[in-house]
């Protein structure tokens, strides 16, 4: 069975401790900017979205569509000159944005925990894999030594890695791609952290071990309760993983819902022209269906709803008023096509 | 069926062709260490015949040959057995990897990163042109600048276009630059080496539908080399898949994508994500491609396969015919899959 069969979990009251009801991570009204010498460019726009324990929330753009900017903004790792000019962002309710860096130090790795594209470039090539999982938990937990060596192995071996006790000798490059991409994830996992954010976990490896990673994270949020938030450009990687999926476009959260309803039935013109343009094996059509013209880039997005110059369904007001997130159903579009629609 | 009545002429034909790799350590390390010298072979007993106006697709995981297969053919690398022909005439010396001048022209590659494939201190006018000044077919300047903006118009761009330089574009434009150098030369054969790999999935959708018209309107010849079966399906006439260097099924893309019968296939097959999210059943991936310097005895599938057996362990399989498809696999000549 697929996770995306099961229904989206509620987050559980054992878990939450006193205030069960708060979504583990809340982003509200978030924006990022870029001050430049020709002015200041918004990456991030106005981005809100909450991700509860043991829920798996896909972010899915095409290239420049500000998710990951999104995800560096919640660990604090945005490059300057980049900075959240606005909004909050909370873990388990307390403010993260505003901490100085040491203490968001802290939250990163023993809180938080991230993933990125390139397993390479997130160990240090110096180091056997189980001395750097072994000192992660020695800086976050306190444990010995021997203990974190234990746990090491523990990890190792839950990540699916075989004979982890001789494996942890080894060093980054004698592991296969697929291989250290599980290494970063039990790094990751080094201190039970509440939330993961996974940026592109597998679009640097091949098909059959990309099927690998993902069960493998989907395991992790069932059995740990653990919240990920999943950044890829990948529509298939969502449908496999994500409960709930946040399509994003020029900086904004265009539609955010059930996974399957986004997937299956798109409400955005956007999201849905971006599904039918995703070739399928056995849909043998002459022609791919394909959205004209591309993403706007930062200094030029258009007024309005900024998808507008290519969208097939604009009426009148799409390049006046920049729509909200309408409510209707199961899912918030940001299209006034959706505006005061009751039901769906 | 996709094939038309009378057989097309085969375009280019490969035949036993194979590629070793010296990956040996430096000698003096050879010496002090006693370390023999070690052949990394990328791809062995290949053949493949590519028909004029089809699409072959050569599918794989990294690491399979794929993209060596694309190098052979253009002669960036040069065999180190077997033939390789195009339309009939062999490259200039056996083994040489040398083209004639004649059959260089009607060959041109397009490459999956069009940030690195196209220089970033020329106009696009000089990029696109750079094929027609090698080979000096058009030698007035005005004549040359006419045939830029005829192909540029072509890949959907502007002729104004010309004047800018690639970073002034986004990567989907400039997949469609390469794809304007490419055909600036009037080539029959393109090896298009995953050509949007690199793209988002709404630029892809415009570039795969782009060379589909292309191939239409100038009747090309395409060898499509790509890792995503689902793009395979869509442009794909004919589909080799490759484990380890070698071909292991061969088939009509409806037939392979309807009934693919190697265990590989299937696997790969399998392992596309489920966008209709019907809950199919899935069978797990198990392993990871074998080293290609240590390569498993027998099959070399064989330590992933669910239907290994002893013979699978000991006996290499030879690529033969199975209801109209070549499949290398025992189990499939058995009837044991």
């Amino acid at each position: 069975m697929t996770l995306g069969d099961a229904p989206p979990p509620s987050p559980s009251p054992a878990r939450g401790g006193g205030n069960h009801s708060a979504p583990l991570l809340e982003v509200r009204n978030l924006r990022v900017e870029f001050p430049t010498r020709r002015g200041t460019l918004v990456a991030v726009d106005d981005v809100s979205f909450t991700v509860s324990s043991g829920e798996v929330l896909g972010v899915v753009g095409e290239s420049g569509a500000g998710k990951s900017l999104t995800g560096m903004a919640i660990i604090g790792l945005l490059e300057p000159p980049g900075r959240i000019a606005a909004g909050q962002v909370r873990l388990e309710g307390s403010r993260i944005d505003d901490l100085a860096p040491d203490a968001l130090r802290q939250i990163r790795g023993r809180r938080i925990g991230a993933i990125f594209q390139d397993p390479l470039t997130s160990l240090d090539p110096l180091y056997t894999i189980g001395r750097q999982i072994t000192e992660t938990i020695l800086a976050h937990l306190p444990v010995s030594r021997r203990e974190a060596r234990e746990r090491t192995i523990g990890l190792l071996a839950e990540v699916g890695i075989p004979a982890p006790e001789r494996r942890m000798d080894h060093y980054p490059h004698q592991f296969s791609g697929g291989m250290r991409q599980r290494v970063v994830i039990a790094l990751a996992l080094c201190a039970e952290p509440k939330l993961i954010i996974a940026d592109e976990p597998t679009t640097a490896l091949d098909v059959s071990t990309q099927a690998q990673i993902i069960r493998l994270l989907q395991r992790l949020s069932q059995q740990h309760g653990t919240a990920v938030m999943l950044i890829t450009h990948d529509m298939g990687v969502i449908a496999e993983t994500a409960h709930r999926v946040a399509v994003m476009y020029a900086g904004r959260i265009v539609e955010i819902g059930a996974a399957r309803s986004v997937i299956q039935a798109p409400r955005h013109p956007y999201t849905a022209g971006l599904m039918r343009s995703i070739p399928r094996v056995g849909a043998s059509a002459a022609r791919l269906a394909q959205i004209d013209g591309a993403m706007p880039r930062l200094v030029a997005i258009p007024p309005g709803c900024a998808f507008h110059p290519r969208c097939p369904q604009r009426f009148e007001p799409c390049d006046g008023a920049r729509p909200r997130l309408f409510e209707s159903g199961d899912r918030r579009t940001a299209c006034w096509l959706y505006a005061d629609a009751p039901t769906g | 069926m996709h094939q038309p009545a009378e057989v097309a002429r085969a375009l280019v034909a490969l035949q036993g062709v194979g590629r070793d790799f010296d990956v040996s350590k430096p000698w003096l390390n050879r010496v002090v260490e006693r370390a023999p010298r070690q052949l990394l072979t990328a791809v062995d007993d290949f053949s493949l015949e590519v028909r004029s106006g089809e699409t072959v697709a050569l599918v794989g995981e990294s690491g399979c040959g794929k993209s060596t297969v694309a190098r052979l053919i253009v002669g960036l690398y040069p065999p180190s057995r077997g033939r390789i022909e195009f339309d009939g005439t062999p490259q200039t010396a056996p083994a040489s990897g040398i083209w004639s001048e004649g059959v260089r022209r009607r060959m041109q590659m397009i490459f999956q990163d069009p940030y690195a494939s196209l220089n970033p201190r020329w106009r696009v006018t000089d990029i696109v042109a750079e094929p027609l000044r090698v080979q000096g077919s058009l030698a007035r300047r005005a004549d040359l600048q006419a045939r830029v903006s005829e192909l540029l118009t072509q890949v959907g761009l502007s002729a104004a276009d010309g004047e800018k330089y690639p970073h002034e574009f986004s990567g989907g434009q400039r997949q469609r630059i390469s794809i304007a150098r490419a055909l600036s030369s009037t080539p029959e054969f393109l090896i298009c080496d995953e050509p949007t790999s690199a793209l988002d999935v709404s630029v892809q959708a415009q570039i795969l539908n782009l060379m589909k018209e292309l191939q239409e309107r100038l009747r090309l010849t395409y060898l499509f080399i790509s890792h995503n079966l689902a793009v395979v399906s869509q442009m794909a006439t004919r589909v080799g898949v490759m484990y380890l260097g070698r071909l292991v099924e061969l088939a009509d893309a409806a037939a392979l994508f309807s009934r693919p019968r190697h265990p590989y296939t299937r696997m790969l097959l399998d392992a596309i994500p489920d966008l209709d999210m019907s809950g199919r059943p899935r069978t797990p991936v198990a392993g990871e491609v074998a080293n290609p310097l240590a390569p498993p005895a027998g099959c070399a599938f064989h330590p992933r396969c669910p239907l290994a057996n002893q013979r699978c362990r000991a006996e290499r399989p030879k690529l033969s015919p199975a209801q109209g498809t070549l499949v290398a696999c025992h189990a499939v000549e058995e009837r044991r899959g």
